[in-house]
């Protein structure tokens, strides 16, 4: 499923991400969200793909032009074959891909999981499923670093301590992890804007755009606020 | 006034979707889903749909043949396909789906195979129901669009 990217008319400051998942679902959901987010997609369905458009497996790679470079790296950690964990360790150990960021995603939060992965490099771990609000601050912070000198130190941010308590998600996960009391980095360029933190979490991605507006829209949005 | 139809049509929707929500069955991730459908993507959501049924399928078919595979011994294997099914699951905002796939692969991780062919049971009555209520929402929504006949900008 990897798409070639266009060669961008100079100045421009789309972000080029390469994201990689086996899943055909997943696949399709974070393009869809990438592209909505203006950002420029290649979406590839293994760790090994991803070193081949890269370059780094020997061959030639897809990678030409400056202009294609690739400004993010977006995983998911259960793949067969090669884990995005070990494709993060091949990435951090190229010298000519090292500084790209990566993040990882998974379905699931496992601690000792996270842990590994940000002390191996990654940038961020997402807990899936991925939202718009995931993927805008994740292109603000590399929007930010493409225009300004990196201040150097690592934003090691776990998705949980987000919005100050845990997407809906990883609540009903497995119970295989405690919850995380992951340090938290406060000044992080990751942390989301206030704005949003104070919505609730069902609300809070839906606050921008409204379903195809009825008058009978406005009573039934509560009920569901209600549910569950 | 051409409207009428359709607006009794959404209603019909939102009382489809809330009834979804309210049992559990879907959860916000669908209405992610439905957020990320344009004008240049109109179909997202049942693309996507479409994408998941194909995938659930398939796992569905590979979990039934390894546990009606009398020497089947392979829990890891059936671990990964309840991975596989449990990720593209929230991915749509199929909860019930994804919380059977949890317990499904409890069983599986404890080698407990009659538990594992009851957790399959439940999972296929689970996938079948949703399956028929996507189908519902789907065909609504094609009627409404329909009673509409002309494409009204989105206000707000």
């Amino acid at each position: 499923m990897a798409t070639a990217a266009a060669v961008l008319p100079s100045g421009s400051q789309e972000l080029h991400v390469l994201a990689v998942d086996d899943s055909h679902v997943d696949r399709k959901v974070i393009e869809k969200l990438l592209k909505i987010s203006s950002c420029k997609v290649t979406a590839v369905e293994s760790g090994t793909r991803a070193l081949q458009y890269l370059g780094l497996d020997g061959g030639k790679g897809s990678l030409g032009f400056n202009d294609l470079k690739v400004n993010l790296i977006m995983t998911d950690y259960s793949m067969p074959g090669m884990t995005g964990y070990e494709l993060l360790k091949k990435i951090k150990q190229s010298s000519a891909f090292r500084e790209i960021p990566v993040v990882i995603m998974s379905s699931e939060n496992i601690l000792t999981r996270i842990d590994r992965c940000l002390e191996e490099g990654a940038e961020e771990f997402l807990v899936k499923p991925v939202k718009l609000s995931d993927v805008k601050r994740l292109k603000d912070f590399i929007m930010r670093g493409e225009t300004e000198e990196n201040g150097g130190s690592r934003v090691n941010k776990r998705k949980l301590e987000d919005d100050g308590h845990p997407p809906l998600s990883s609540s009903s996960l497995s119970s295989s992890s405690s919850s995380a009391s992951a340090p938290s980095s406060p000044s992080s360029p990751l942390s989301p804007p206030p704005s949003t933190s104070t919505v609730a979490p069902f609300a809070c991605d839906l606050g921008t755009t409204e379903l195809p507006t009825s008058p009978l829209h406005s009573s039934k949005r509560s009920k569901f606020c209600n549910s569950d | 006034m051409l409207g009428l139809g359709a607006d009794r049509l959404r209603a019909d929707m939102n009382r489809l979707l809330a009834f979804l929500f309210h049992q559990g069955i879907l959860d916000e991730q669908y209405l992610q889903l439905q957020q990320l459908q344009d004008e240049s993507s109109p179909n997202f959501v049942s693309e996507v749909v479409n994408i998941y049924f194909h995938e659930s399928e398939k796992l569905l078919r590979n979990l039934r043949s390894l546990l009606m595979d009398r020497e089947f011994s392979d829990y890891k294997k059936m671990g990964i396909h309840l991975n596989q099914f449990m990720g593209s699951s929230s991915s749509i905002g199929a909860k019930r789906v994804r919380n059977v796939c949890v317990a499904f692969r409890a069983a599986s991780e404890q080698n407990n195979r009659a538990g594992c062919l009851r957790a399959l049971e439940l999972l296929e009555h689970e996938y079948c129901f949703l399956k028929n209520k996507l189908h519902e929402l789907f065909q609504i929504e094609q009627q409404r669009v329909l009673a509409v006949g002309v494409r009204y900008p989105m206000q707000n």
